[in-house]
């Protein structure tokens, strides 16, 4: 018997079935959990999902890369997906064109704030150096990110967690955040949350309103561009070479 | 069958493959992804609306966009020791900066354009 489930189990690790099953399960049971607690923000779906994927993997000894080989088919959608957003931003065309000066102003502000305030907070506190470079880039969508990490000294696959936990932070205070200091303008909130927390902030902007998934959409994409250019250079005048 | 789906994401999957191809030829500091996105954005352009299927898959993938994230945020598994040792410059610097840097975005664009309104109403007003 305890053969059996021996081989079972021998076969679900060795299979990519594993990871996918996990991460679809574990989003679908955390996506029920927050709107059972309508929306609590440490409930975060991804947060939530990915803290007991860590805690399984950690638990069952299996090792990262083996449940990748499974997650890997969901990570792929991504690329579709950020092309599909040329629908919301489609939609939004008109405002968009109507405020593009103001967006590419709050772009390079935003852009240059998330870098420069993560590197002096971090290292203020102690941070090491090559955790501050891994920080640097972390308020741009991953594979950007992870570009950037590699060509100033960081740490690549540390930047893509960091990268995740901004994502996260983002989505969870920025309704909030707004509400408090009175910026109501669904334009103005979109933007910030894409600038700041790239996909993760937009999933989030998608689901409470069009327009700032539109803006928060478009804010990601020309953040990318802004961090590409402004961080290497912010970051050597910061740490040096 | 509804072979709708099946072409909205081969149309999704040749703007990414375009943009891929293109990024890396030119050398570009954007991701692939991003430039197949203004690149459908310009096919919507030209054709003026959104085809009925392409906006029924778009919403079925955006509607769970941040599942997709997670399979990457589980990486943090791989960097539990850094975590553990710098968990307050990390926590405070992540969440420091993004504050500032949603207020600082938010802020700046609400202000250029009360002040580009203002100087939109002025010469408006001259020119009368």
């Amino acid at each position: 018997m305890t053969h059996g489930i021996t081989n079972i189990w021998v076969y679900l690790e060795a299979s990519p079935l594993l990871g996918l099953v996990v991460t679809l399960c574990a989003y679908v049971a955390a996506s029920a959990l927050y709107q059972r607690t309508r929306g609590f923000p440490l409930f975060q779906p991804v947060l939530v999902s990915v803290v007991a994927i860590a805690v399984l993997l950690e638990v069952g000894h299996i090792p990262y890369e083996r449940y990748f080989e499974g997650a890997q088919f969901i990570q792929f959608l991504l690329g579709p997906a950020t092309v599909a957003l040329a629908v919301p931003l489609f939609a939004n065309i008109e405002r968009i064109r109507r405020a593009a000066p103001a967006i590419a102003v709050a772009i390079v502000c935003g852009s240059a704030t998330a870098t420069v305030s993560a590197v002096v907070i971090g290292r203020a506190l102690g941070a090491t150096d090559v955790v501050l470079r891994s920080l640097a880039p972390k308020s741009v969508t991953a594979p950007v990110a992870m570009g950037i990490s590699e060509k100033i000294g960081g740490l690549p696959s540390l930047t893509a967690a960091l990268v995740i936990m901004t994502g996260i932070t983002g989505a969870m205070l920025f309704p909030s955040l707004y509400a408090a200091t009175g910026i109501r303008d669904w334009r103005a909130r979109g933007l910030g949350v894409g600038t700041a927390s790239h996909g993760i902030g937009t999933a989030r902007a998608l689901m409470l309103d069009l327009t700032a998934g539109a803006f928060s959409s478009l804010a990601m994409g020309l953040n990318a561009i802004a961090t590409a250019v402004l961080v290497p250079p912010l970051v050597f005048m910061l740490l040096g070479r | 069958m509804d072979l709708g789906v099946l072409r909205v994401l081969a149309l999704l999957l040749v703007c990414q493959l375009i943009g891929e191809v293109v990024t890396r030829a030119a050398n570009l500091p954007v991701p692939g992804p991003v430039l197949g996105m203004v690149l459908l954005l310009a096919g919507l352009l030209a054709l003026r609306r959104v085809p009925e299927a392409l906006e029924r898959t778009s919403h079925g993938l955006l509607d769970n966009l941040s599942l997709l994230f997670v399979p990457a945020g589980a990486g943090i598994v791989r960097h539990l020791g850094i975590l553990r040792a710098q968990w307050l410059p990390i926590v405070a610097a992540i969440a420091g900066s993004t504050v500032l840097a949603m207020l600082v975005a938010a802020g700046a664009f609400l202000l250029t354009e009360a002040l580009l309104a203002r100087a939109g109403r002025k010469s408006a007003a001259s020119e009368t």
